[in-house]
């Protein structure tokens, strides 16, 4: 059993409205420090594959296919064995 | 003549389209449950409004992977009419049947509210009966229409004068105060190169009688069928 931890996020050139408006809230918030904001999502996927490189062919597919769009996004992953739940 | 409305989980304008195509326009018109596997038989098919499948993930993602969107891929494939209106739009993008994206509108609300779109190009199978550069009044009710995609599809699309609606002031000028979710250059509705898929945010299901506050959007229908009529 491995369990992928999917990110997703906007591509860099595709401007986050959700991100600009959290910036400015945290601004007002006197966090002057903050120089950008960028939000995205997280996804958990547990699979039931035993092993490694197989799990990872398997993700990678999920994600072209259906988890991210190429178009306005781009994804990074971490991929562990974890028990049997 | 023989109208297709693909009804999915989650379709909400479905009974509009249905209703316009039957009572407005006078053609027939049927719904097709998004399991059907064919639309033989259909001369346009309609993928109306909504909330398909809850807008999880992404607005279109899950829709696009029902059955019958390899039938409607088929179906533009051979040249047919297809027309995407709202999340219809973000189904064809999702698919790739349409090129491009839609992100969340840059003002973050759902916004639902008549907008004037101007008809960029009136040599189309559903924009032949409007006049050049017509400025029409149509409602939009959309959180996610804010159409991206990169450069080069962007001016392959103009150079193409396949941007087929653009947002824009009441008496026609394109300008950013008009649009309504900050969609690239504007735009409200693309077709494909071969002109026989549209897509567009506006609803011109909501605007087919005057008792609504527009008919404009039965030039769209009524376009619609001019082509079918002459085919």
């Amino acid at each position: 059993m491995f369990l992928a931890k999917v990110y997703v996020t906007l591509k860099k050139s595709v401007l986050d409205p959700q991100g600009v408006t959290v910036k400015h809230a945290l601004e007002s918030l006197d966090f002057e420090s903050v120089s950008d904001v960028r939000l995205g999502k997280y996804m958990e996927i547990k699979l039931d594959v035993s092993d490694e490189e197989e799990a990872e062919a398997r993700l990678k597919e999920m994600c072209k296919k259906l988890l991210i769009n190429p178009v306005i996004e781009e994804y990074t992953y971490d991929l562990k064995r974890v028990g049997d739940c | 003549m023989k109208f297709g409305v693909v009804v999915f989980p989650g379709s909400n304008c479905d009974h509009d389209c249905h209703y316009v195509l039957n009572g407005v326009i006078g053609v027939k018109a049927e719904y097709i449950w998004h399991k059907e596997t064919s639309v033989d038989g259909f001369d346009c098919v309609v993928l109306p409004g909504g909330f398909s499948y809850g807008d999880y993930l992404r607005t279109g993602s899950i829709a696009r992977f029902s059955p019958v969107m390899n039938a409607v891929a088929k179906h533009a494939r051979k040249g047919k009419l297809v027309i995407g209106i709202c999340n219809g739009f973000q189904i064809l993008l999702e698919a790739g049947i349409l090129p491009g994206a839609m992100l969340r509108n840059t003002s973050l609300n759902f916004v639902c509210k008549d907008v004037w779109v101007k008809v960029e190009n009136n040599e189309t199978p559903f924009t032949s009966l409007c006049g050049e550069k017509e400025a029409l009044r149509i409602p939009v009710a959309h959180g996610e229409g804010n159409y991206f995609a990169d450069t080069e599809i962007i001016e392959k699309l103009e150079s193409e004068h396949r941007v087929v609606l653009r947002y824009c002031s009441e008496n026609g000028n394109v300008e950013k105060s008009s649009n309504p979710n900050g969609s690239l250059n504007n735009i409200a509705g693309i077709c494909n190169e071969r002109k026989n898929v549209l897509g567009l945010m506006p609803h011109p299901e909501r605007c087919s009688e005057k008792i609504l506050g527009s008919a404009d959007g039965k030039k769209i229908f009524d376009s619609i069928r001019a082509f079918l009529r002459g085919s």
